[in-house]
């Protein structure tokens, strides 16, 4: 059986790989230094243009706000922790949050988390593993 | 110099789930009804703004005239989140401003499954990346009202509680069942905090309305029943820091109705009472602060002390609201206008606000990834 170096996809286009290392793209602006998720060239906030750097996103961050979704789209698994979190370099981004159990009143503004990464098949493509990401307790 | 622009006829079906009608049948049903409150038939008719969702590509206007009078006016379909029905008003309102027709008609439909809304094209993020659901996003929105103010469960709560006792006084409503605090906590959770019953109904439903320039409406004789347009405003999602993870409703809602309060030379103390864009109990709350119905902080005690019921301080949502009236996206924010009109004429009946002279409508819509859109609109009693 022949070996292939087959990359498996990335959930979304801000994830992308350094090598086989993943990580969370980024772009901040040099006129206004606000940092934004994903590649861009033009800036949202201050409308300059032509001021974008590529960067890595931070690892690390606080959950802002979080929610315990009970019921979500037919097969989706329930219930999970969907958070906002605040990164540490200014950016801010939605995952899942996973390692916490899913109690509502008992999850902390300002969580600190760290991003991890892992594999897992999204709802309608059963069986076909993509590179996500996630947040865990720091 | 520009005229004033005020609805001459307005109405709306009763929201409910109708499987065996088509969407342009649904449109004439209230596009007719309203024609017959201005006392106008589709030949007095200059253009229509016709507002869906669902066949945003599918021509639902032209398709509409087809069945009531094909009189090859200009259409405009027009989408634009929940703020659709609303838009297609505007749009009818500012072609008259601008003085090119004097007699619109602008129409809000639509025809809805049951359940969440949305869904993706290529790989689910869903669960994996948190939710892309609609319910998950107001929790977000609710929590971070939480979070600043230590707004409770049960706070949220009384929003649904106010809102189903509300809708057992209007006929028009989808749900006309009050629903005791206990029950509505009880509810299945679908978001934390939001529970079933906390969430708008999805139904079919469609409204209408007769805009018509100031000079006209009296050349004809309607000014007796005539509702003045005071303001018109709309917003995009202005940037805000986390607004492209967690869409921003407030800043919208905020910035459209600073713009129509300084346009119209009024406060929050001038209107006598508000239809908002409760499409979640979380979403009214924050709403009472982005209205200025109250200072930032002050939401949770407004619903506590019953300032927003019919009766109280600021009544809101005395129609049920999209909680319990329904949310048929694109018929919502002409549905709200139809509300405030029947209560500046007179005739609401049981949940009549005493003494209404001025009533705003607010909707906001969007969604993860994708934007917002705000449309907030004062009505004036002639």
């Amino acid at each position: 059986m022949t070996e292939q170096a087959t990359e498996l996809p990335a959930i979304a286009p801000f994830l992308k790989r350094d090598g086989d290392k993943p990580y969370l793209a980024g772009s901040k602006c040099r006129a206004c230094a606000h940092v934004f998720v994903g590649d861009r060239t033009v800036c949202a906030k201050c409308a300059a243009r032509g001021q974008m750097d590529a960067v890595h996103l931070a690892e690390t961050g606080k959950v802002y706000v979080h929610t315990v979704v009970y019921r979500s789209f037919p097969g989706v698994e329930t219930p999970f922790i969907d958070v906002i979190v605040d990164l540490d370099d200014g950016a801010h981004i939605k995952g899942t949050l996973l390692g916490v159990e899913p109690v509502p009143t008992a999850i902390p503004f300002d969580l600190p988390v760290k991003v991890v990464y892992r594999e897992a098949a999204p709802v309608n493509k059963p069986g076909q593993p993509y590179l996500t990401y996630a947040f865990e307790p720091l | 110099m520009t005229e004033d622009v005020y609805i001459v006829g307005i109405d709306m079906i009763r929201f409910g789930r109708y499987p065996d009608r088509t969407v342009p049948d649904l449109a004439a049903e209230a596009a007719l009804m309203a024609l017959d409150d201005a006392g106008l038939d589709i030949k007095a008719i200059q253009a229509l703004f016709s507002g869906n969702l669902g066949q945003a590509s599918g021509m639902v206007g032209q398709r509409m005239l087809a069945e009531i009078g094909q009189t090859g006016i200009p259409v405009t379909n027009v989408a634009n989140a929940c703020a659709t029905g609303a838009t297609a008003f505007r749009d009818a309102w500012m072609s008259i401003k601008a003085g090119a027709y004097d007699t619109v008609l602008a129409v809000g439909v639509e025809q809805m499954g049951k359940g969440l809304l949305g869904g993706s094209l290529g790989a689910s993020p869903e669960g994996l990346v948190g939710s892309g659901t609609m319910p998950a996003m107001f929790s977000h929105i609710g929590m971070e009202h939480a979070r600043r103010y230590g707004t409770t469960f049960e706070q949220f709560a009384q929003v649904s509680v106010k809102n189903h006792w509300h809708s057992t006084m209007n006929a028009k409503s989808m749900y006309r069942k009050e629903t005791p605090l206990q029950e509505v906590m009880g509810a299945e959770m679908i978001a934390w905090p939001n529970t079933k019953l906390m969430c708008s109904v999805n139904v079919d439903g469609s409204a209408a309305a007769v805009l018509m320039s100031g000079t006209k409406a009296r050349q004809l004789g309607l000014m007796d029943r005539a509702v003045k347009v005071r303001v018109s405003e709309m917003s995009s999602n202005p940037f805000t820091d986390r607004q492209m993870a967690m869409p921003d409703f407030s800043a919208a809602t905020r910035l459209a109705v600073a713009n129509a309060y300084e346009k119209a030379g009024l406060g929050p103390q001038d209107i006598n009472l508000v239809e908002l864009h409760d499409c979640f109990a979380t979403a009214e709350i924050v709403h009472y602060e982005n209205l200025g119905l109250c200072a930032d902080g002050e939401a949770g005690r407004l619903i506590s002390d019953g300032d927003t019921q019919l009766g109280g301080r600021i009544p809101v949502n005395v129609s049920g609201g999209l909680l319990s009236k329904g949310h048929p996206l694109g018929a919502t924010g002409i549905a709200n206008m139809y509300e405030i009109a029947t209560h500046l004429r007179g005739a609401a009946g049981d949940r009549q606000v005493q003494g209404a002279r001025m009533g705003m409508t607010h909707v906001v819509g969007g969604g993860p990834g994708m934007g917002t859109a705000c449309a907030i609109h004062i009505l004036e009693k002639v």
